[in-house]
């Protein structure tokens, strides 16, 4: 296909289409509202479904019954919208149904902006709903990722028949730039999958329940066992985690998402500056990658935490390098986001008190 | 001598369980109704069945069809996101007064008005069976409950709601009915209910529900028999049986 210049919402809605979602349910909120407008026209194209419900509420509940068949089912929303699907995400966790979720981070709490944020890390990762549960979250850091994070979406819940969120700030979402959008592998659903609903006949009168509810406690316990053991497997398998000139660096900046990619900017300035700064950013913020950070502890003097969000994420960086390094928090919220200047200040001042505790620089 | 068998197990009953209803309950009338419905137009197997949260969250232990579970009130959205993608299956929601009528009225009134090709089961029995007999936005005036501990006041509480005569008023239904599962009289006219709105799902003519006029004996307070004389008396006349919308 080659590259071509889109905007953020309709490339992510394109790269569904081609990693192969037919069904799409969702409801207006900006700034994602271009991923619905997008779905309504394409997937008519394409023989699919799209259905405007009537709340977020009513959205989430339509991927929980659509995912049952074992198709590739989505919706896309912004926080408040995020919020009201938290319901249904609990269930669609217990109930082990594969869909993936789209959100546009806008700030909060509350109605908040419309500007870009990342205040929803800790809903994303600290369990969006009630109940014993994880759901894998992608955080992209360009458009590129992004489309390239929504096939994996895709694999990755049906692969553990779990919810996947991807979570966009803002930025991602509302920005254009130049994209390749690969032609996608779909899933082959000729043959029913052995555990959704509605093949009862194929089965041959053999059939399926689709459940969270467990009366009997032992039950219940074990159903949550198996919940975390799966989890377990998916925290073995499938983190990500980018790291920039960390070998020599003696300050590190974490940060995830737009912000990744604005530090990465710094790290360069600064490198050119001769300070020695590097990088780490996790591509999947849930289950996130401790191990890639503890092993940054031998060289790392600093760790700089940059986020558009009063330091949601500080907690994982903190438990990543085992409590051993000093970690400082700079941050933006409200819908502004750090520019690379204020990044490369708050380094410069690391350094010098580094330098001044007696370090290389 | 030939034996001619009168009454049985309906196949879609699944064998040597019974239910956890109270006695004189009407759910297992109705969940009978359903399993006769699926036998008799073959459709079993390739139907599913939405749980509800309520006293029939456990009735996929009854009928055996797939089942879905679907938090409480969210059925039809639920509903609806199976049927746009298997549109060759048959699916049908099993919800409550407090269900369907206040929680999940936003879910009904929608799926109602994009005439979702669905069936509904809606059965009202004016109050909350399964916390224990609190108010339902379907609770008589002047009905004793555990929250309208003085029956129930419109100053306070609002006038009970008549759903079925709520949603006919919107244009794209299919099918609207309420029928009552209190007297044997009246049980022709529920099993005829349930056929028709299966039957119009089968034929792809949109959204169909039958109300069925419900009693709980314990909640209420009453003997199954006082009961079900208490439904003819106080809920028909607010609640009057017939169809109110039918496209045929």
């Amino acid at each position: 296909m080659g590259k071509t210049l889109m905007k953020g919402t309709e490339a992510i809605a394109e790269a569904a289409i081609q990693a192969g979602c037919r069904y799409f349910y969702g409801y207006p909120i900006t700034p994602q509202n271009e991923i619905p407008e997008y779905m309504s026209k394409r997937l008519f194209e394409v023989g699919g479904v799209y259905v405007q419900a009537e709340s977020e509420v009513a959205a989430s509940n339509m991927i929980l019954g659509g995912g049952t068949t074992g198709e590739r089912v989505m919706t896309s929303s912004s926080s408040p919208g995020i919020s009201l699907m938290s319901e249904a995400i609990s269930y669609i966790a217990g109930q082990e149904v594969p869909v993936v979720v789209v959100n546009v981070v806008r700030a909060g709490p509350g109605l908040g902006g419309i500007l870009p944020s990342q205040s929803d890390y800790n809903q994303a990762t600290c369990g969006i709903g009630h109940g014993d549960f994880n759901m894998i979250v992608l955080a992209p850091g360009s458009l590129q990722e992004a489309v390239d994070m929504m096939q994996k979406s895709f694999d990755l819940a049906q692969k553990y028949r779990i919810p996947v969120m991807l979570l966009c700030d803002g930025v991602i979402g509302q920005i254009m730039e130049a994209v390749e959008i690969p032609p996608g592998h779909g899933k082959n659903l000729s043959e029913p999958e052995k555990w959704a609903c509605g093949y009862m006949k194929e089965r041959g009168g053999k059939r399926t329940i689709i459940r969270s509810l467990f009366l009997d406690p032992e039950e219940l316990e074990a159903h949550n066992r198996k919940l975390e053991a799966k989890w377990h497997e998916i925290e073995k398998n499938e983190t990500s985690c980018e790291k920039y000139l960390t070998d020599d660096a003696e300050v590190v900046i974490s940060a995830f998402g737009t912000v990744g990619r604005i530090a990465r900017t710094a790290v360069d300035d600064l490198r050119a500056e001769g300070y020695r700064v590097g990088l780490i950013r996790p591509l999947v913020i849930s289950p996130f990658p401790y191990d890639d950070f503890e092993s940054l502890i031998p060289g790392c003097r600093h760790i700089l935490d940059v986020e558009m969000n009063w330091g949601q994420m500080l907690k994982d960086v903190n438990r990543g390098v085992r409590y051993r390094l000093p970690v400082s928090f700079y941050g933006r919220s409200g819908g502004m986001c750090p520019g690379v200047s204020e990044i490369k200040e708050e380094c410069r001042r690391i350094f010098a008190k580094l330098s001044g505790e007696g370090g290389d620089q | 001598m030939a034996e001619k068998i009168v009454y049985q197990r309906p196949k879609s009953w699944i064998e040597g369980v019974h239910t956890h209803y109270c006695p004189g309950c009407t759910h297992g009338i109705i969940h009978r109704m359903i399993c006769e419905t699926l036998d008799e137009l073959d459709i079993r197997d390739i139907t599913t069945g939405i749980a509800p949260v309520g006293c029939a969250a456990l009735m996929y232990g009854y009928i055996d069809t797939d089942f879905i579970e679907a938090p409480h009130g969210r059925a039809p959205a639920v509903a609806t996101g199976f049927k746009r993608i298997r549109p060759d299956r048959l699916i049908f929601t099993y919800q409550g007064d407090g269900d369907l009528a206040s929680i999940g009225m936003g879910e009904i009134v929608h799926a109602a008005n994009r005439s979702e090709n669905i069936t509904v089961i809606f059965v009202n029995n004016a109050i909350y069976g399964m916390t224990g007999g609190q108010m339902a936005p379907t609770t008589l005036l002047g009905q004793k409950t555990t929250t309208t501990p003085d029956g129930r006041d419109p100053q306070r509480a609002g006038y009970p709601i008549r759903v079925s005569e709520l949603l006919a008023s919107l244009a794209s239904p299919c099918y609207i009915e309420r029928v009552s599962a209190a007297k044997p009289a009246h049980l022709h006219g529920l099993k005829k209910a349930i056929r028709k709105a299966f039957r119009n799902q089968m034929e792809n003519k949109g959204f169909s529900l039958v109300e069925v006029l419900s009693t709980c004996p314990t909640n209420w307070g009453m003997r199954p028999t006082v009961a079900c004389d208490w439904l003819v008396n106080n809920m028909i006349p607010y609640y009057p049986l017939g169809v109110f919308k039918d496209f045929e």
